[in-house]
């Protein structure tokens, strides 16, 4: 029974936190592209006078959507138009599920993990989530019966499926190096230091696995310098005969994707929720101090670094957005196939070579 | 492979002038937030409905029908502003004046600003200095079409 409890409590505090963040990432990505563009931003939202630099533009564009038509074109596939943002919204929602917020805590004498699900195949379940939501676009561009849109739709999965090899293989050294597929553990393998002066995170033991692994990310996300499957800017994708919530939807799935993507790299590459020089009983210094700390300020601290983390990479996918034209869809191909493949793959050998010399 | 490496740095030089940019203003809009800085602002922006720029003293904006001492309408009905209207959008009527010195007045005057193009010929055409555009009025949206209408009422 108290595990049912603890575990729905998880699951509600989880999907809140996505859903609150993703809902606040559409007034960040409003603000910080206003102010990288010498600009203002959304700031006219007020309650009671109140406008606190537009805080309250989401709510208001939740408003403006739900009055809004809830359109499904003629000849359309009524009940298939219906359920593609609801198939895209809900396979990005589960992913949540596997990402470790901090470490295991001891309340009332029980252990209890921050994290929904510690599966042992949990990237494995994360790949597997972020794969289906392709899904949601190819439901959505098949059963608008807008060819444009079926176009996009087409565009939309054959660039997902290009990226999702890269995106595995990149994350195959990881797991070669750190032997597990439980994000838990791989969390804890990234604590300590490396050399004595680096943090024993991901990115320094796979800095080429980085690479690969961000790129397609951004990929996966379909944002601006790959928004093929969308371009809602000049060419017509999978969501132009929605509008409304439905579409809203939509756009809070791709939210949703940037705040997965910024906690998969903090939590792979960055360390998770570990901060380099902080064990579970206090600070130690690198040349040799000891600083105590209660336990509870170290959890405090320790699930802090994680939200600074994916703060952070959240902040750099709104900057690469903001700064990088659409490239071009053979351009698009030729990254995928001709460039993060072999440069993941190479990653993999490299990987190899040297853990077995070293080993 | 080099000419990977020069586009990859060419990415990271972009990235770096946004990045750039994102914290120098943010910079200042914290500056400006805690009360320092104020002649330096973090945007060019101008918050139009309550900061408004000083429009040129030339600027045509909506018309004004100028008036004589005793506050009748000075125009006397020559049409030459109809005449020369490029988007024909004004309308006049000439009515006898009871003034024995004025030859004819206006009856009906009426520019329709939905087709007005500003472009100002109706103020240089006319001969009695009756139609200027010198109100400033910029922000003409209304909820009805008929609001656009300028009428003799419409006078200064």
């Amino acid at each position: 029974m108290s595990e049912t409890l603890v575990l729905l409590i998880k699951i509600v505090v989880a999907l809140g936190w996505f859903l609150v963040l993703a809902l606040f990432l559409t007034w960040v990505e409003r603000k910080q592209s206003a102010v990288m563009q010498d600009r203002i931003g959304a700031n006219r939202a007020k309650i009671f006078g109140l406008r606190l630099f537009g805080l309250f533009q989401p709510f208001a564009d939740a408003i403006k959507m739900m009055f809004k038509e809830d359109f499904v074109p003629a000849f359309g596939d009524k009940a298939l138009h219906t359920m593609a943002p609801f198939v895209s919204f809900f396979f990005v929602a589960v992913t949540v599920a596997v990402i470790p917020f901090g470490p295991t805590v001891r309340i009332g004498g029980g252990d209890v993990a921050l994290q929904v699900y510690d599966g042992s195949a949990g990237l494995l379940y994360l790949l597997a989530m972020l794969s289906l939501g392709v899904y949601g676009i190819l439901l959505s561009g098949w059963s608008s019966r807008n060819r444009w849109g079926l176009i996009g739709g087409m565009r939309g999965a054959a660039q997902l499926v290009s990226y999702e090899i890269a995106l595995g293989l990149s994350l195959i050294g990881l797991i070669m190096l750190y032997p597990s597929l439980r994000l838990s553990d791989i969390v804890s393998a990234q604590g300590g230091l490396l050399w004595g002066i680096l943090p024993r995170w991901g990115v320094f033991l796979q800095p080429l696995g980085f690479v690969v692994f961000f790129v397609a990310a951004i990929a996966e996300t379909k944002r601006v310098p790959f928004d093929l499957p969308e371009g809602e800017s000049e060419i017509i994708g999978f969501c132009a005969e929605y509008g409304g919530l439905k579409w809203g939807l939509f756009m809070l799935t791709d939210f949703m994707e940037i705040i997965v993507v910024a906690a998969v790299a903090a939590t792979l590459f960055f360390g998770g929720w570990q901060v380099p020089g902080l064990a579970s009983d206090g600070v130690h210094w690198p040349w040799g101090g000891h600083w105590p700390m209660a336990s509870w300020v170290v959890v405090l601290l320790q699930v802090l670094a994680f939200q600074v983390k994916v703060a952070f990479f959240c902040w750099l996918q709104i900057l690469i957005r903001w700064t990088y034209p659409r490239i071009r869809y053979d351009q698009l191909m030729d990254l995928g196939w001709k460039g993060l493949i072999p440069l993941g793959v190479l990653n993999i050998l490299a990987t190899g070579l040297v853990a077995s010399l070293i080993r | 492979m080099k000419n990977a490496l020069a586009l990859f740095g060419a990415l990271v030089k972009g990235i770096l002038i946004t990045a750039r940019h994102f914290f120098t203003n943010l910079w200042f809009h914290f500056l400006r937030l805690i009360g320092l800085r104020r002649y330096r602002p973090g945007a060019v922006t101008i918050q139009y409905p309550e900061v408004v720029r000083p429009l040129p003293t030339r600027y045509r904006a909506a018309h004004r029908l100028m008036t004589r001492p005793d506050g009748k309408p000075r125009c006397v009905a020559c049409l030459l502003c109809a005449t020369v209207c490029p988007s024909e959008c004004i309308i006049v009527e000439a009515a006898e004046d009871p003034d024995p010195e004025i030859q004819k007045t206006a009856a009906r005057f009426e520019i329709d600003l939905t087709r007005c193009c500003f472009c100002g010929f109706c103020v240089e055409a006319c001969p009695e200095d009756a139609i200027r555009m010198d109100t400033g009025k910029i922000d003409l949206a209304c909820q009805r079409r008929e609001q656009l209408t300028l009428t003799l009422r419409d006078r200064s």
